[in-house]
Protein backbone atom coordinates (compact mmCIF):
# COMPACT_ATOMS: atom_id res chain seq x y z
CA UNK A 1 0.00 0.00 0.00
CA UNK A 2 1.54 3.56 -0.85
CA UNK A 3 2.03 6.33 1.23
CA UNK A 4 -0.83 9.06 0.51
CA UNK A 5 1.21 12.79 0.65
CA UNK A 6 1.28 16.01 -0.25
CA UNK A 7 4.08 16.50 -3.22
CA UNK A 8 6.34 18.32 -0.52
CA UNK A 9 5.99 15.53 2.04
CA UNK A 10 6.79 12.86 -1.07
CA UNK A 11 9.63 14.65 -1.99
CA UNK A 12 11.11 15.31 1.30
CA UNK A 13 11.05 11.89 2.22
CA UNK A 14 11.82 10.12 -1.37
CA UNK A 15 14.35 12.57 -2.83
CA UNK A 16 17.59 12.80 -1.81
CA UNK A 17 20.68 15.08 -2.99
CA UNK A 18 22.77 12.75 -4.99
CA UNK A 19 20.07 10.27 -6.20
CA UNK A 20 19.31 9.38 -9.72
CA UNK A 21 15.68 10.56 -10.54
CA UNK A 22 13.42 9.67 -13.47
CA UNK A 23 10.44 12.14 -14.14
CA UNK A 24 9.30 10.50 -17.35
CA UNK A 25 6.86 11.10 -19.75
CA UNK A 26 6.61 11.08 -23.18
CA UNK A 27 5.34 14.90 -24.00
CA UNK A 28 2.53 13.47 -22.26
CA UNK A 29 2.04 13.17 -18.58
CA UNK A 30 4.86 14.91 -17.50
CA UNK A 31 5.13 15.23 -13.91
CA UNK A 32 5.93 19.16 -13.94
CA UNK A 33 4.58 19.61 -10.67
CA UNK A 34 7.12 17.13 -9.08
CA UNK A 35 9.64 18.43 -10.57
CA UNK A 36 8.85 21.90 -9.24
CA UNK A 37 8.98 20.83 -5.90
CA UNK A 38 12.18 19.20 -6.47
CA UNK A 39 13.82 22.22 -7.24
CA UNK A 40 11.71 24.56 -4.66
CA UNK A 41 13.82 22.12 -1.96
CA UNK A 42 16.81 22.97 -3.79
CA UNK A 43 17.97 19.30 -4.40
CA UNK A 44 21.41 19.17 -5.54
CA UNK A 45 23.67 16.85 -7.60
CA UNK A 46 20.95 14.97 -9.10
CA UNK A 47 21.35 12.45 -11.82
CA UNK A 48 18.79 13.17 -14.12
CA UNK A 49 17.06 10.61 -16.12
CA UNK A 50 14.60 10.55 -18.82
CA UNK A 51 14.13 9.94 -22.96
CA UNK A 52 13.11 13.48 -23.73
CA UNK A 53 14.16 15.67 -21.71
CA UNK A 54 11.74 19.17 -22.63
CA UNK A 55 11.00 22.04 -20.60
CA UNK A 56 11.09 20.54 -17.05
CA UNK A 57 14.51 19.38 -17.08
CA UNK A 58 15.53 22.58 -19.01
CA UNK A 59 14.03 23.94 -15.43
CA UNK A 60 15.75 21.57 -12.85
CA UNK A 61 19.53 21.99 -14.38
CA UNK A 62 18.97 25.58 -14.56
CA UNK A 63 18.39 26.32 -11.14
CA UNK A 64 21.14 23.85 -10.37
CA UNK A 65 19.83 20.51 -9.30
CA UNK A 66 21.66 18.32 -11.69
CA UNK A 67 25.10 17.27 -12.56
CA UNK A 68 24.44 14.51 -14.82
CA UNK A 69 22.11 14.08 -17.41
CA UNK A 70 20.89 10.44 -19.02
CA UNK A 71 18.95 10.95 -21.94
CA UNK A 72 17.88 10.35 -25.45
CA UNK A 73 16.59 13.37 -26.93
CA UNK A 74 16.51 17.23 -25.60
CA UNK A 75 14.23 19.79 -27.04
CA UNK A 76 11.59 21.96 -26.78
CA UNK A 77 9.38 20.18 -29.24
CA UNK A 78 7.77 21.70 -31.95
CA UNK A 79 9.51 25.26 -30.65
CA UNK A 80 12.88 24.16 -30.74
CA UNK A 81 16.72 24.40 -28.26
CA UNK A 82 16.25 24.04 -24.50
CA UNK A 83 18.66 27.15 -23.81
CA UNK A 84 19.21 25.87 -20.37
CA UNK A 85 20.25 22.58 -21.22
CA UNK A 86 22.32 24.12 -24.27
CA UNK A 87 24.09 26.64 -21.73
CA UNK A 88 25.44 23.89 -18.98
CA UNK A 89 26.70 21.99 -21.72
CA UNK A 90 28.43 24.40 -23.84
CA UNK A 91 29.23 26.86 -20.69
CA UNK A 92 28.79 24.77 -17.93
CA UNK A 93 26.44 27.11 -16.54
CA UNK A 94 24.91 27.26 -13.40
CA UNK A 95 27.64 24.40 -13.24
CA UNK A 96 29.43 21.52 -15.46
CA UNK A 97 26.74 18.63 -17.05
CA UNK A 98 28.08 15.74 -17.32
CA UNK A 99 25.83 14.14 -19.94
CA UNK A 100 25.55 10.09 -21.09
CA UNK A 101 23.59 9.58 -24.53
CA UNK A 102 21.59 7.20 -25.73
CA UNK A 103 19.03 6.60 -28.86
CA UNK A 104 15.43 6.17 -27.65
CA UNK A 105 15.17 2.45 -28.94
CA UNK A 106 18.41 2.11 -25.96
CA UNK A 107 16.68 4.04 -23.14
CA UNK A 108 13.14 2.61 -23.64
CA UNK A 109 15.48 -1.17 -23.43
CA UNK A 110 17.60 -0.14 -20.53
CA UNK A 111 14.26 0.51 -18.76
CA UNK A 112 12.87 -2.25 -19.72
CA UNK A 113 16.00 -4.43 -18.62
CA UNK A 114 15.52 -2.31 -15.49
CA UNK A 115 11.88 -3.30 -14.46
CA UNK A 116 12.71 -7.35 -15.62
CA UNK A 117 15.71 -7.15 -13.23
CA UNK A 118 17.91 -7.82 -15.68
CA UNK A 119 21.46 -6.74 -16.13
CA UNK A 120 20.97 -5.15 -19.48
CA UNK A 121 19.37 -4.69 -22.44
CA UNK A 122 19.82 -5.68 -25.92
CA UNK A 123 18.78 -5.05 -29.06
CA UNK A 124 19.66 -4.17 -33.14
CA UNK A 125 21.04 -0.58 -32.29
CA UNK A 126 23.52 2.09 -33.06
CA UNK A 127 24.96 0.48 -36.77
CA UNK A 128 27.02 2.91 -37.82
CA UNK A 129 26.65 5.73 -35.41
CA UNK A 130 29.50 8.03 -33.37
CA UNK A 131 27.59 7.47 -30.22
CA UNK A 132 28.85 4.03 -28.99
CA UNK A 133 32.71 5.94 -29.32
CA UNK A 134 31.57 8.99 -26.77
CA UNK A 135 29.17 6.80 -24.64
CA UNK A 136 31.13 3.59 -23.02
CA UNK A 137 27.83 2.30 -21.69
CA UNK A 138 26.90 1.10 -24.99
CA UNK A 139 28.44 -1.64 -25.47
CA UNK A 140 27.84 -4.85 -28.02
CA UNK A 141 27.49 -8.68 -27.58
CA UNK A 142 27.38 -11.62 -30.15
CA UNK A 143 24.56 -13.92 -30.14
CA UNK A 144 25.07 -17.32 -29.35
CA UNK A 145 22.60 -18.65 -31.59
CA UNK A 146 22.96 -17.13 -34.55
CA UNK A 147 26.46 -14.79 -34.44
CA UNK A 148 24.74 -11.54 -35.13
CA UNK A 149 26.40 -8.36 -33.66
CA UNK A 150 23.96 -6.49 -31.36
CA UNK A 151 23.79 -3.49 -29.24
CA UNK A 152 24.27 -4.17 -25.59
CA UNK A 153 23.66 -1.48 -22.75
CA UNK A 154 23.50 -1.68 -18.51
CA UNK A 155 19.72 -1.75 -16.86
CA UNK A 156 18.22 1.55 -15.87
CA UNK A 157 17.41 1.58 -11.80
CA UNK A 158 16.73 4.83 -10.75
CA UNK A 159 16.71 5.96 -7.13
CA UNK A 160 13.59 7.16 -7.93
CA UNK A 161 10.87 7.41 -10.35
CA UNK A 162 8.30 9.92 -10.71
CA UNK A 163 5.51 9.85 -12.89
CA UNK A 164 1.55 11.73 -13.61
CA UNK A 165 -1.50 9.69 -14.72
CA UNK A 166 -4.80 10.53 -15.08
CA UNK A 167 -6.51 8.80 -11.38
CA UNK A 168 -5.32 6.51 -8.64
CA UNK A 169 -7.86 4.84 -6.18
CA UNK A 170 -8.12 4.74 -2.97
CA UNK A 171 -5.81 1.70 -2.19
CA UNK A 172 -3.54 3.77 -4.46
CA UNK A 173 -3.81 1.65 -7.59
CA UNK A 174 -3.01 3.92 -10.57
CA UNK A 175 -4.76 3.80 -14.18
CA UNK A 176 -2.63 5.87 -17.09
CA UNK A 177 -4.02 5.90 -20.62
CA UNK A 178 -3.34 7.90 -23.58
CA UNK A 179 0.14 8.06 -24.51
CA UNK A 180 1.90 5.75 -21.68
CA UNK A 181 5.35 6.61 -23.15
CA UNK A 182 7.83 4.41 -20.78
CA UNK A 183 6.34 5.19 -17.66
CA UNK A 184 5.45 1.83 -16.56
CA UNK A 185 8.74 0.22 -17.31
CA UNK A 186 10.45 3.47 -15.50
CA UNK A 187 8.02 3.11 -12.31
CA UNK A 188 8.69 -0.91 -12.09
CA UNK A 189 12.42 -0.57 -12.63
CA UNK A 190 13.33 2.01 -10.16
CA UNK A 191 14.00 1.31 -6.07
CA UNK A 192 10.78 4.13 -5.01
CA UNK A 193 7.97 4.96 -7.40
CA UNK A 194 5.84 8.14 -7.09
CA UNK A 195 3.10 9.24 -8.69
CA UNK A 196 0.97 12.21 -9.00
CA UNK A 197 -2.24 11.96 -10.19
CA UNK A 198 -5.21 13.95 -11.64
CA UNK A 199 -7.56 13.17 -8.43
CA UNK A 200 -8.64 10.09 -6.24
CA UNK A 201 -11.56 8.47 -6.92
CA UNK A 202 -13.57 5.38 -5.60
CA UNK A 203 -13.44 3.09 -8.73
CA UNK A 204 -10.93 3.69 -11.79
CA UNK A 205 -13.23 1.84 -14.14
CA UNK A 206 -10.65 0.74 -16.50
CA UNK A 207 -11.02 -1.50 -19.00
CA UNK A 208 -9.65 -5.12 -18.57
CA UNK A 209 -6.54 -4.32 -20.38
CA UNK A 210 -6.02 -0.68 -19.67
CA UNK A 211 -2.32 0.11 -18.05
CA UNK A 212 -2.54 -0.25 -14.73
CA UNK A 213 0.40 -0.39 -11.99
CA UNK A 214 -1.16 -2.28 -8.84
CA UNK A 215 -0.59 -0.39 -5.57
CA UNK A 216 1.29 -2.59 -3.97
CA UNK A 217 3.99 -1.92 -6.43
CA UNK A 218 3.93 1.96 -5.58
CA UNK A 219 5.74 3.73 -2.85
CA UNK A 220 3.36 6.99 -2.76
CA UNK A 221 0.49 8.79 -4.44
CA UNK A 222 0.16 12.26 -4.43
CA UNK A 223 -3.25 14.08 -5.95
CA UNK A 224 -1.82 16.97 -7.55
CA UNK A 225 -4.48 18.84 -9.96
CA UNK A 226 -3.12 20.31 -13.38
CA UNK A 227 0.29 18.38 -11.89
CA UNK A 228 1.28 17.80 -15.83
CA UNK A 229 1.00 21.30 -16.87
CA UNK A 230 2.02 22.89 -19.43
CA UNK A 231 2.37 19.29 -20.89
CA UNK A 232 -1.71 17.68 -21.01
CA UNK A 233 -2.96 14.57 -19.23
CA UNK A 234 -5.24 12.58 -21.93
CA UNK A 235 -8.55 13.10 -20.79
CA UNK A 236 -8.46 16.02 -18.85
CA UNK A 237 -6.62 19.17 -20.29
CA UNK A 238 -4.67 20.01 -23.65
CA UNK A 239 -0.84 20.75 -23.69
CA UNK A 240 -0.46 24.66 -23.17
CA UNK A 241 1.53 25.44 -26.43
CA UNK A 242 1.83 28.85 -25.69
CA UNK A 243 3.73 28.14 -22.89
CA UNK A 244 5.69 25.87 -24.65
CA UNK A 245 6.31 29.00 -26.99
CA UNK A 246 7.27 31.29 -24.63
CA UNK A 247 9.65 29.71 -22.76
CA UNK A 248 11.96 29.71 -25.44
CA UNK A 249 12.15 33.79 -24.45
CA UNK A 250 11.69 33.19 -20.82
CA UNK A 251 14.82 30.80 -20.72
CA UNK A 252 17.12 32.21 -23.38
CA UNK A 253 18.54 34.76 -21.11
CA UNK A 254 20.04 33.84 -17.19
CA UNK A 255 18.70 36.56 -15.60
CA UNK A 256 15.36 36.66 -17.04
CA UNK A 257 15.28 33.15 -16.58
CA UNK A 258 16.41 32.64 -12.68
CA UNK A 259 13.79 36.00 -12.35
CA UNK A 260 10.88 34.18 -13.28
CA UNK A 261 11.66 30.84 -11.61
CA UNK A 262 12.41 33.07 -8.75
CA UNK A 263 8.95 34.56 -9.19
CA UNK A 264 6.76 32.11 -10.15
CA UNK A 265 8.14 28.52 -8.57
CA UNK A 266 10.35 29.37 -5.62
CA UNK A 267 8.34 31.80 -4.09
CA UNK A 268 5.45 29.56 -4.67
CA UNK A 269 4.57 27.46 -1.71
CA UNK A 270 2.67 24.77 -3.67
CA UNK A 271 2.13 24.04 -7.71
CA UNK A 272 -1.68 25.12 -7.27
CA UNK A 273 -0.06 28.70 -6.34
CA UNK A 274 2.91 28.79 -9.25
CA UNK A 275 -0.68 27.85 -11.57
CA UNK A 276 -2.13 31.06 -10.06
CA UNK A 277 1.02 33.02 -10.28
CA UNK A 278 1.39 32.30 -14.36
CA UNK A 279 -2.19 32.82 -15.10
CA UNK A 280 -2.06 36.29 -13.53
CA UNK A 281 1.32 36.97 -15.64
CA UNK A 282 -0.19 35.65 -18.62
CA UNK A 283 -3.05 37.90 -18.14
CA UNK A 284 -0.45 40.94 -18.06
CA UNK A 285 -1.64 41.39 -13.59
CA UNK A 286 1.65 42.42 -11.79
CA UNK A 287 1.85 42.05 -8.15
CA UNK A 288 -0.44 39.23 -8.06
CA UNK B 1 -3.69 27.70 -67.22
CA UNK B 2 -1.46 29.63 -65.34
CA UNK B 3 1.40 27.08 -62.99
CA UNK B 4 0.60 27.76 -59.58
CA UNK B 5 3.01 30.01 -57.10
CA UNK B 6 4.38 27.60 -54.69
CA UNK B 7 7.55 28.18 -52.22
CA UNK B 8 10.80 26.11 -52.16
CA UNK B 9 9.10 24.80 -48.82
CA UNK B 10 6.37 23.69 -50.18
CA UNK B 11 7.38 22.39 -53.41
CA UNK B 12 9.74 20.17 -50.78
CA UNK B 13 6.86 19.00 -49.02
CA UNK B 14 4.72 17.82 -51.54
CA UNK B 15 7.63 16.24 -53.42
CA UNK B 16 8.03 14.03 -50.39
CA UNK B 17 4.58 13.38 -50.28
CA UNK B 18 4.71 11.53 -52.93
CA UNK B 19 7.16 8.95 -51.73
CA UNK B 20 4.22 7.10 -49.60
CA UNK B 21 1.67 5.31 -50.84
CA UNK B 22 -1.56 3.45 -49.75
CA UNK B 23 -0.32 0.96 -47.67
CA UNK B 24 2.64 1.89 -47.03
CA UNK B 25 3.99 1.64 -43.71
CA UNK B 26 5.72 4.95 -42.60
CA UNK B 27 7.74 5.62 -39.21
CA UNK B 28 7.58 9.37 -39.08
CA UNK B 29 9.97 12.16 -38.40
CA UNK B 30 8.40 15.00 -36.57
CA UNK B 31 8.49 18.65 -38.46
CA UNK B 32 8.61 18.63 -42.45
CA UNK B 33 8.82 14.69 -42.33
CA UNK B 34 5.17 15.07 -40.76
CA UNK B 35 3.68 17.01 -42.78
CA UNK B 36 4.79 15.57 -45.59
CA UNK B 37 3.27 12.24 -44.31
CA UNK B 38 0.14 13.98 -43.84
CA UNK B 39 -0.34 15.72 -46.59
CA UNK B 40 0.20 12.19 -48.40
CA UNK B 41 -2.76 10.86 -46.26
CA UNK B 42 -4.45 13.45 -47.00
CA UNK B 43 -4.19 13.87 -50.92
CA UNK B 44 -3.12 10.25 -52.74
CA UNK B 45 -2.76 8.06 -50.19
CA UNK B 46 -5.51 8.38 -47.94
CA UNK B 47 -4.25 4.08 -46.76
CA UNK B 48 -0.84 5.11 -45.68
CA UNK B 49 0.10 4.17 -42.06
CA UNK B 50 1.28 6.02 -39.52
CA UNK B 51 3.47 4.99 -37.04
CA UNK B 52 4.89 8.45 -34.30
CA UNK B 53 7.61 7.18 -31.81
CA UNK B 54 5.23 8.00 -28.87
CA UNK B 55 3.59 4.62 -29.74
CA UNK B 56 0.72 5.96 -31.85
CA UNK B 57 0.08 3.13 -34.73
CA UNK B 58 -2.01 4.35 -37.62
CA UNK B 59 -2.85 8.03 -36.63
CA UNK B 60 -4.76 10.31 -38.78
CA UNK B 61 -4.10 14.05 -37.12
CA UNK B 62 -6.82 16.37 -38.35
CA UNK B 63 -3.69 19.05 -37.97
CA UNK B 64 -0.31 18.42 -37.61
CA UNK B 65 0.77 17.77 -34.25
CA UNK B 66 3.31 20.36 -32.25
CA UNK B 67 5.32 17.47 -30.63
CA UNK B 68 5.65 13.76 -31.47
CA UNK B 69 3.86 12.91 -28.30
CA UNK B 70 0.25 15.41 -28.90
CA UNK B 71 -2.78 14.15 -27.77
CA UNK B 72 -4.65 14.57 -31.34
CA UNK B 73 -2.36 11.62 -32.03
CA UNK B 74 -3.53 9.08 -29.98
CA UNK B 75 -7.24 9.92 -30.27
CA UNK B 76 -6.57 9.44 -34.07
CA UNK B 77 -4.94 6.09 -33.70
CA UNK B 78 -5.60 2.65 -34.69
CA UNK B 79 -3.38 1.21 -31.76
CA UNK B 80 -1.34 3.06 -29.23
CA UNK B 81 1.23 0.97 -27.33
CA UNK B 82 4.16 1.39 -25.09
CA UNK B 83 7.41 3.28 -26.28
CA UNK B 84 9.31 -0.26 -26.16
CA UNK B 85 6.95 -1.77 -27.84
CA UNK B 86 6.77 0.45 -30.85
CA UNK B 87 10.63 0.67 -31.10
CA UNK B 88 10.97 -3.40 -30.83
CA UNK B 89 7.80 -5.15 -31.99
CA UNK B 90 6.75 -2.49 -35.18
CA UNK B 91 10.39 -1.20 -35.69
CA UNK B 92 13.36 -3.58 -34.42
CA UNK B 93 10.60 -6.22 -35.60
CA UNK B 94 11.06 -5.30 -39.38
CA UNK B 95 7.29 -3.72 -39.95
CA UNK B 96 8.36 -0.32 -41.31
CA UNK B 97 8.44 0.38 -44.97
CA UNK B 98 9.80 3.79 -45.03
CA UNK B 99 11.35 5.76 -41.93
CA UNK B 100 10.60 9.95 -42.82
CA UNK B 101 13.83 11.91 -41.09
CA UNK B 102 14.72 15.16 -41.35
CA UNK B 103 18.65 16.39 -40.26
CA UNK B 104 21.12 19.29 -39.08
CA UNK B 105 23.49 17.55 -41.53
CA UNK B 106 23.92 15.07 -44.21
CA UNK B 107 26.48 14.00 -45.74
CA UNK B 108 27.15 12.23 -49.58
CA UNK B 109 25.63 8.86 -48.17
CA UNK B 110 23.42 9.83 -46.28
CA UNK B 111 24.67 9.53 -42.33
CA UNK B 112 23.07 12.52 -40.76
CA UNK B 113 24.02 14.15 -37.68
CA UNK B 114 21.45 15.51 -35.23
CA UNK B 115 24.23 15.26 -32.37
CA UNK B 116 26.49 18.64 -32.09
CA UNK B 117 28.14 21.29 -34.33
CA UNK B 118 31.39 22.36 -34.27
CA UNK B 119 33.95 22.24 -30.94
CA UNK B 120 33.82 18.85 -29.67
CA UNK B 121 31.80 16.28 -28.50
CA UNK B 122 32.23 17.48 -25.20
CA UNK B 123 32.37 20.41 -25.86
CA UNK B 124 30.47 21.69 -28.65
CA UNK B 125 29.86 24.69 -30.09
CA UNK B 126 25.98 24.11 -30.95
CA UNK B 127 24.35 21.31 -28.59
CA UNK B 128 21.51 19.91 -30.82
CA UNK B 129 18.86 17.48 -29.47
CA UNK B 130 20.69 14.00 -29.88
CA UNK B 131 19.14 10.98 -31.28
CA UNK B 132 15.64 10.12 -30.87
CA UNK B 133 14.64 7.31 -32.89
CA UNK B 134 16.96 8.17 -35.57
CA UNK B 135 20.05 5.69 -35.34
CA UNK B 136 17.71 2.51 -35.39
CA UNK B 137 15.26 4.37 -37.68
CA UNK B 138 17.84 4.61 -40.04
CA UNK B 139 18.95 0.99 -40.02
CA UNK B 140 15.70 -0.99 -39.14
CA UNK B 141 13.29 0.81 -42.04
CA UNK B 142 13.45 -1.11 -45.11
CA UNK B 143 13.84 2.19 -46.89
CA UNK B 144 15.17 6.05 -45.57
CA UNK B 145 13.94 9.16 -46.86
CA UNK B 146 15.19 12.61 -45.88
CA UNK B 147 13.70 15.86 -45.79
CA UNK B 148 16.06 18.49 -45.86
CA UNK B 149 16.30 21.94 -46.64
CA UNK B 150 19.60 22.06 -48.99
CA UNK B 151 22.47 24.78 -48.01
CA UNK B 152 26.13 24.19 -47.58
CA UNK B 153 25.60 23.96 -43.97
CA UNK B 154 23.60 21.14 -43.78
CA UNK B 155 25.30 19.34 -46.89
CA UNK B 156 29.04 18.98 -45.85
CA UNK B 157 31.65 16.74 -47.24
CA UNK B 158 32.10 15.22 -43.52
CA UNK B 159 29.85 15.47 -40.53
CA UNK B 160 30.65 16.76 -37.20
CA UNK B 161 28.93 14.10 -35.49
CA UNK B 162 27.29 10.83 -37.38
CA UNK B 163 24.42 10.34 -35.06
CA UNK B 164 22.41 7.92 -37.47
CA UNK B 165 24.23 6.30 -40.47
CA UNK B 166 23.52 6.01 -44.12
CA UNK B 167 26.20 3.53 -45.63
CA UNK B 168 29.75 3.08 -45.23
CA UNK B 169 31.96 5.54 -46.19
CA UNK B 170 33.97 3.43 -48.80
CA UNK B 171 32.42 2.60 -52.35
CA UNK B 172 31.32 -1.11 -52.98
CA UNK B 173 30.98 -1.46 -48.80
CA UNK B 174 28.35 -3.21 -48.48
CA UNK B 175 25.81 -3.09 -45.87
CA UNK B 176 27.38 -3.27 -42.28
CA UNK B 177 26.20 -6.07 -39.61
CA UNK B 178 23.40 -5.14 -37.80
CA UNK B 179 21.66 -3.29 -41.06
CA UNK B 180 18.14 -4.83 -42.13
CA UNK B 181 16.91 -2.29 -44.51
CA UNK B 182 18.05 -0.44 -47.34
CA UNK B 183 19.24 2.99 -45.88
CA UNK B 184 19.21 5.78 -47.08
CA UNK B 185 17.49 6.07 -51.13
CA UNK B 186 16.48 9.15 -51.49
CA UNK B 187 16.92 12.85 -50.19
CA UNK B 188 14.13 15.38 -50.96
CA UNK B 189 15.51 19.01 -50.34
CA UNK B 190 13.87 21.97 -51.61
CA UNK B 191 16.24 22.41 -54.84
CA UNK B 192 15.51 18.73 -55.84
CA UNK B 193 15.85 15.09 -55.26
CA UNK B 194 18.68 12.95 -54.67
CA UNK B 195 18.85 8.91 -54.92
CA UNK B 196 21.45 6.70 -53.71
CA UNK B 197 23.47 5.06 -56.37
CA UNK B 198 22.64 1.12 -55.94
CA UNK B 199 26.54 0.78 -56.55
CA UNK B 200 28.48 3.03 -54.56
CA UNK B 201 26.13 4.17 -52.08
CA UNK B 202 26.79 7.83 -53.15
CA UNK B 203 23.88 10.22 -53.41
CA UNK B 204 23.38 11.41 -56.91
CA UNK B 205 21.25 14.30 -58.13
CA UNK B 206 18.24 12.50 -59.88
CA UNK B 207 15.86 15.59 -60.61
CA UNK B 208 15.51 19.57 -60.49
CA UNK B 209 12.65 21.33 -59.08
CA UNK B 210 11.13 23.58 -61.85
CA UNK B 211 13.35 26.50 -62.38
CA UNK B 212 16.52 25.35 -59.96
CA UNK B 213 19.90 25.20 -61.95
CA UNK B 214 22.66 22.23 -61.77
CA UNK B 215 24.75 24.61 -60.50
CA UNK B 216 22.95 26.66 -58.00
CA UNK B 217 22.42 22.86 -56.72
CA UNK B 218 26.34 22.42 -56.23
CA UNK B 219 26.63 25.73 -54.96
CA UNK B 220 24.10 24.75 -52.20
CA UNK B 221 26.46 21.40 -51.94
CA UNK B 222 29.32 20.62 -49.68
CA UNK B 223 31.10 18.04 -51.42
CA UNK B 224 31.77 17.59 -55.58
CA UNK B 225 27.93 16.64 -56.14
CA UNK B 226 26.96 13.60 -59.01
CA UNK B 227 24.35 14.53 -60.76
CA UNK B 228 22.39 12.06 -63.22
CA UNK B 229 23.09 11.52 -67.13
CA UNK B 230 18.80 11.45 -67.14
CA UNK B 231 18.35 14.39 -64.73
CA UNK B 232 14.76 15.25 -64.65
CA UNK B 233 12.38 17.65 -63.59
CA UNK B 234 10.70 17.49 -61.04
CA UNK B 235 6.81 17.53 -61.67
CA UNK B 236 5.70 21.02 -59.93
CA UNK B 237 2.67 20.38 -56.71
CA UNK B 238 -1.09 20.01 -58.51
CA UNK B 239 -3.15 22.90 -57.23
CA UNK B 240 -4.38 20.20 -55.07
CA UNK B 241 -1.49 19.30 -53.58
CA UNK B 242 -1.13 23.38 -52.23
CA UNK B 243 -4.45 23.72 -51.77
CA UNK B 244 -4.17 20.22 -49.14
CA UNK B 245 -1.26 21.51 -47.62
CA UNK B 246 -1.91 25.17 -47.26
CA UNK B 247 -5.41 24.14 -45.48
CA UNK B 248 -3.44 21.87 -43.41
CA UNK B 249 -1.05 24.34 -41.77
CA UNK B 250 -3.55 26.91 -41.55
CA UNK B 251 -5.79 24.35 -39.44
CA UNK B 252 -2.85 23.53 -37.79
CA UNK B 253 -1.84 27.35 -36.77
CA UNK B 254 -4.86 27.69 -35.64
CA UNK B 255 -5.55 24.75 -33.70
CA UNK B 256 -2.20 25.34 -32.00
CA UNK B 257 -2.31 28.84 -31.70
CA UNK B 258 0.60 29.43 -33.22
CA UNK B 259 1.94 31.60 -36.65
CA UNK B 260 1.59 30.10 -39.98
CA UNK B 261 4.02 28.12 -40.96
CA UNK B 262 5.58 27.36 -37.66
CA UNK B 263 6.16 23.96 -37.52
Amino acid sequence: MPAFLTLREAVTRFVHDGDTIALEGFTHLIPFAAGHEVIRQRRRHLTLVRMTPDLLYDQMIGMGCASRLIFSWGGNPGVGSLHRFRDAIENGWPEPLAIEEHSHADMAARYQAGASGLPFAVFRGYVGSDLPKHNPKIQSITCPFTGETLAATPALNPDVTIIHAQRADRKGNVLVSGIIGVQKEAALAAKRAIVTVEEIVDDLRAPVNACILPAWALDCICEVPGGAHPSYTHGCYKRDNAFCVAWDAISRDRETFLAWMNRNVMAAADFAEYRRKIAAEAEGITGA
Amino acid sequence: MPEPEYSPREIMTVVAARKLHNGTVCFVGIGLPSAAANLARLTHAPDVVLIYESGTIGAKPAVLPLSIGDGELAETADAVVSVPEIFQYWLQGGRVDVGFLGAAQIDKFGDINTTVIGGTYAAPRVRLPGAGGAPEIATASKEVVIVLKHSRRAFVEKLDFVTSSGFPAQPHGGNRPGRRGRGPTTVISDLGILVSDPETRELVLTSLHPGVTVERVKEATGWPLKVASDLEVTPPPTPADLAALRDLHARTAAAHGLNPGAE
